[in-house]
């Protein structure tokens, strides 16, 4: 505080900034590429899995089940892992969540089922749920009997499910089980959502995303039609007249924008765009990376633009947030993986200038901030700058409506919050469209996406065959 | 420092821990590199008449236990393979370089009082502290009509062990086979044949897995298997009443008894020489770590025994035999219920679904705000200790002692006893 303090009464020269930006591909050898964006976990071996397994004491009212947003029967697979009935395992854990394998890998389990694992309360580590998940799916996934799913009889009725993230196929599987016909929509090339685009790469590495889209399609009764866009190709009202019902998992299109002078300045971008460029990237070492990275943000997409690019080479990346440590939505873990890949995370400041130079970021200036009497985020005054080769927003994602609008109008009910409004049952205020994923409230997580999606089949299923 | 060394039948040792007539005591090698780690003692695995028995490949079976590998252990190896005269010449090599420990020969012949003179007279010349008759063990050789086949008759036992009293001097265990309904009719004929003591238990007819591939008994030998002797840490109980049995016994006589079966640990020994033992055997717990771990049983022991003001195993020695009674001999006024220390208890439930599924209903499962809680009915609670033992935190759940003023009462004593209500 008295540095910088001392710096707002004394202005001080700044050091010359060099004119153009460092921003360059092929930073690292093959090798470290390679390295850096495998396996973030390696996966468990037989026998370290029947260790772990061993370590599960098989709970009454287990509250890991509880708190899993898809109910996984978590003692049951794991005592199934325990006795080498692998199959059995990832029977339970896909009934209950179709991509599981992918939550295996993603979910943040510290704050899920191995927060709840009574285990810690022993002051102890916590069963690791999440590796014995991936070791049974994966188990599964090398079988020649992998299908465990039979679809019901035929019941002629066919819905719509629009966005092919996890809450769509969640969907899209569970109704193709229960006898119906899908087709589902999505406006880019490929399915799997944030899966697919979003994701960090070392999370879902081997092309992990499309080898479970492919397990979810294999039971059949699933058309997938690329490049629709909703509100583009296809119309809501069109759907519903075309289709026994509807379902909406659009997910979050909107990026929001920190609202500064030069945001529109090269350099400054979204990390969700990057991310998913450098997930689609065939070759990393074609991916351009600058040496100087600030990331604006505090969630779980921050996190994974700071470590991914410093694991593509940036020399300095720096996460700045303009609350503490406890108020970032990533977990205290990703916050640690962040901070063991050299990441710096710097709390308590917020983004105030962005300063160019032909066009291109090449400085960003923050403001510290502070609590008020009242707990109101407000500005100390003094500001500290960075030299900045690119500038990363992760600040969030808004749902745009647009799609869902007819002549200006919202054809069904919006929250206060900006998403569609839901039942329990995942059903819209209209009565043959359910929602699902980041597009309605709740958790942005893809375990929840894929309950969303679970539920408003067996609902859709429901209102469908009274 | 309390002193660990050991006189057992004359045999002396500078502690009790003996490795049992097995493959680790087979060879003057191993024997030489148990000495270096400290055991007290061999039995030297099992000489029989020339020429040497003939072994199989594939020889040992495992029962692993969540995760826990050789929980229990079994084998189908016979005697040993070697000529009589290099074990003959390794025992009187060893006993000459290592004099303080004790050298026992486990001796198998068929059951014929010539063969027994012949190799007793042999034996002798090593120099050796002891014989250990091998009535026990139960595959292979008792098909030849030796060793358990033996074990199971008691009439045998006697008459091999007076064959043998006759024969030599040097001091004569006999070792039982559990391969049997009661364990006290091959000890009293031990001591009717005037045994100097009893070693046991031999290994356990057993089959530790069934390969499913192959559908055959492990240790799979070509496609078939036969059953083994069993061994190891689950064998511990079984052998812990049998040693107990024979030590409060009457007709036993006190007969010295070498304690046999799953020690792996100071503790397990202490609590054979507890329930009567003088020495114990050990060989599986050597066979999955190798030998050093005598270090810590005889470190172990020892600060137990300093601990509990114990100066020489003699201090201890069958403390636990007086507390080892008949049933009817228990107190039925006694009277503990299950206490859940909620501070410690982490909410697993499974002290609730065992009571609920299995016992006596005596634990409820509540949520109370929001968190589950677990509570003894004390009125349903008949104090089983399934509680206790399913529950995975130490002490959380104890078993309280109900305090009243009635009297030590047996069931023969107890008006309950039907018995009881006809002379009223």
């Amino acid at each position: 505080m008295t540095d910088s303090s001392h710096a707002a009464k004394t202005p001080i020269e700044m050091p010359p900034v060099p004119e153009t930006p460092d921003i360059a591909a092929g930073r690292l050898s093959p090798e470290e590429y390679k390295e850096n964006f495998s396996d973030l976990l390696p996966a468990l071996d037989r026998r370290r899995a029947i260790i772990e397994a061993d370590r599960c004491y098989f709970c009454y009212d287990a509250p890991c089940i509880e708190a899993c947003p898809t109910g996984i029967d978590i003692p049951s697979f794991i005592h199934k892992i325990s006795t080498d009935n692998v199959k059995g395992a990832a029977t339970d854990i896909l009934t209950a969540n179709i991509m599981g394998g992918a939550c295996a890998r993603v979910c943040p389990v510290e704050e899920l089922c191995e927060d709840a694992c009574v285990r810690n309360t022993q002051n102890s580590q916590p069963v690791k749920i999440g590796r014995l998940q991936r070791y049974a799916v994966d188990g599964l996934m090398q079988r020649d009997d992998k299908q465990i799913f039979t679809r019901k009889e035929p019941t002629g009725k066919k819905i719509a499910v629009i966005g092919a993230g996890p809450a769509g196929m969640s969907c899209a599987h569970r109704l193709a089980t229960l006898g119906h016909n899908v087709v589902v929509f999505d406006a880019k090339t490929k399915a799997g959502g944030l899966n697919e685009y979003g994701i960090a790469a070392y999370k879902l590495p081997d092309d992990f995303a499309q080898k479970e889209i492919d397990y979810i399609l294999s039971i059949g009764g699933i058309e997938m039609r690329y490049e629709h866009a909703l509100g583009e190709k296809i119309k809501l009202e069109e759907l519903r007249r075309d289709f026994d019902a509807v379902f909406v998992g659009t997910g979050l299109s909107g990026v929001n924008k920190l609202g500064l002078d030069g945001e529109d300045l090269k350099g400054v971008e979204n990390a969700v765009d990057y991310i998913a460029a450098l997930r689609q990237a065939k070759d990393l070492s074609k991916l351009p990376v600058g040496r100087k990275i600030v990331v604006i943000g505090g969630g779980n997409t921050a996190i994974d633009i700071a470590i991914q690019t410093k694991r593509l080479g940036a020399e300095d990346v720096t996460l700045v947030y303009r609350r503490g440590e406890d108020d970032m939505n990533a977990t205290w873990h990703e916050q640690e993986l962040a901070q063991n890949n050299g990441v710096v995370i710097k709390h308590w400041a917020q983004p105030k200038r962005l300063i160019g130079w032909n066009g291109h970021v090449r400085q960003i200036e923050f403001e510290y901030t502070q609590l008020d009497g009242s707990g109101k985020l407000t500005g100390t005054g003094d500001t500290f700058t960075l030299l900045v080769d690119t500038v990363f927003k992760a600040i969030g994602q808004h749902f745009v409506p647009s799609p869902v609008q007819e002549g200006g109008r919202d054809l069904l009910t919006i929250t206060p919050k900006g998403k569609i409004a839901v039942n329990e049952d995942r059903q819209t205020s209209l009565d043959n469209v359910w929602a699902g994923g980041d597009c309605i409230e709740g958790q942005d997580l893809t375990v929840a996406a894929v309950e969303d999606g679970k539920r408003a089949a067996i609902a859709i299923d429901r209102a469908l065959s009274a | 420092m309390a002193d660990l060394s050991s006189n057992f039948v004359g045999i002396k040792s500078p502690n009790p821990f003996w490795l049992a007539s097995a493959p680790p005591t087979d060879k003057e090698y191993n024997v030489v590199r148990a000495f270096e780690a400290g055991w007290g003692g061999v039995v030297w695995k099992t000489l029989g008449e020339d020429p040497p028995v003939v072994n199989v490949s594939s020889r040992y079976g495992a029962m692993h236990y969540s995760g826990q590998k050789i929980a229990g252990f079994n084998n189908i190896e016979l005697i040993t393979d070697r000529p009589l005269d290099v074990n003959l010449k390794e025992i009187e090599r060893v006993k000459k370089n290592w004099p303080d420990r004790a050298m026992v020969v486990s001796l198998m012949v068929p059951c014929e009082e010539e063969s027994w003179e012949k190799i007793l007279r042999r034996v002798e010349t090593t120099g050796c502290d002891g014989i250990e008759l091998n009535f026990g063990c139960p595959h292979g050789m008792s098909e030849r009509g030796m060793g358990s086949a033996v074990g199971q008759v008691p009439e045998y036992i006697q008459m091999v062990t007076e064959w043998c009293k006759k024969h030599t001097k040097i001091p004569t265990l006999v070792k039982l086979t559990p391969n049997i309904t009661n364990i006290l009719l091959p000890a009293r004929a031990a001591v009717n044949g005037g045994a100097d003591g009893v070693s046991l238990i031999n290994t356990i007819n057993s089959i530790t897995a069934v390969n499913l591939d192959i559908m055959a008994p492990e240790p799979v030998v070509n496609g078939k298997g036969a059953h083994g002797g069993y061994c190891g840490p689950a064998v511990k109980p079984i052998a812990l009443n049998m040693v107990g049995e024979i030590a409060r016994d009457p007709e036993c006589k006190n007969i010295p008894i070498s304690g046999i079966g799953g020690v792996e640990t100071w503790r397990d020994a202490a609590e054979f020489i507890a329930l009567g033992a003088g020495t114990v055997q050990v060989c599986t717990a050597a066979m999955h770590y190798g030998f050093k771990i005598v270090e810590d049983m005889v470190d172990g022991l020892n600060n137990w025994m300093d601990e509990k003001g114990y100066h020489s195993i003699d201090d201890f020695r069958g403390a636990a035999s007086k507390n080892f009674v008949d049933w009817g001999q228990l107190d039925m006024n006694y009277d503990i219920k299950a206490l859940i220390n909620q501070d410690l208890c982490i909410k697993c439930g499974l002290c609730h679904i065992a009571c609920e599924d299995t016992s006596h209903q005596a634990i409820t499962a509540e949520r109370v705000d929001g968190q589950r809680k677990y509570t003894v009915i004390d009125e349903e609670c008949v104090g089983c200790n399934l509680c206790m033992h399913v529950c995975p935190v130490e002490d959380c759940i104890t078993m309280e002692e109900v305090q009243h003023d009635k009297p030590y009462m047996t069931w023969l004593e107890d008006p309950r006893n039907p018995a009881n209500k006809k002379t009223a």
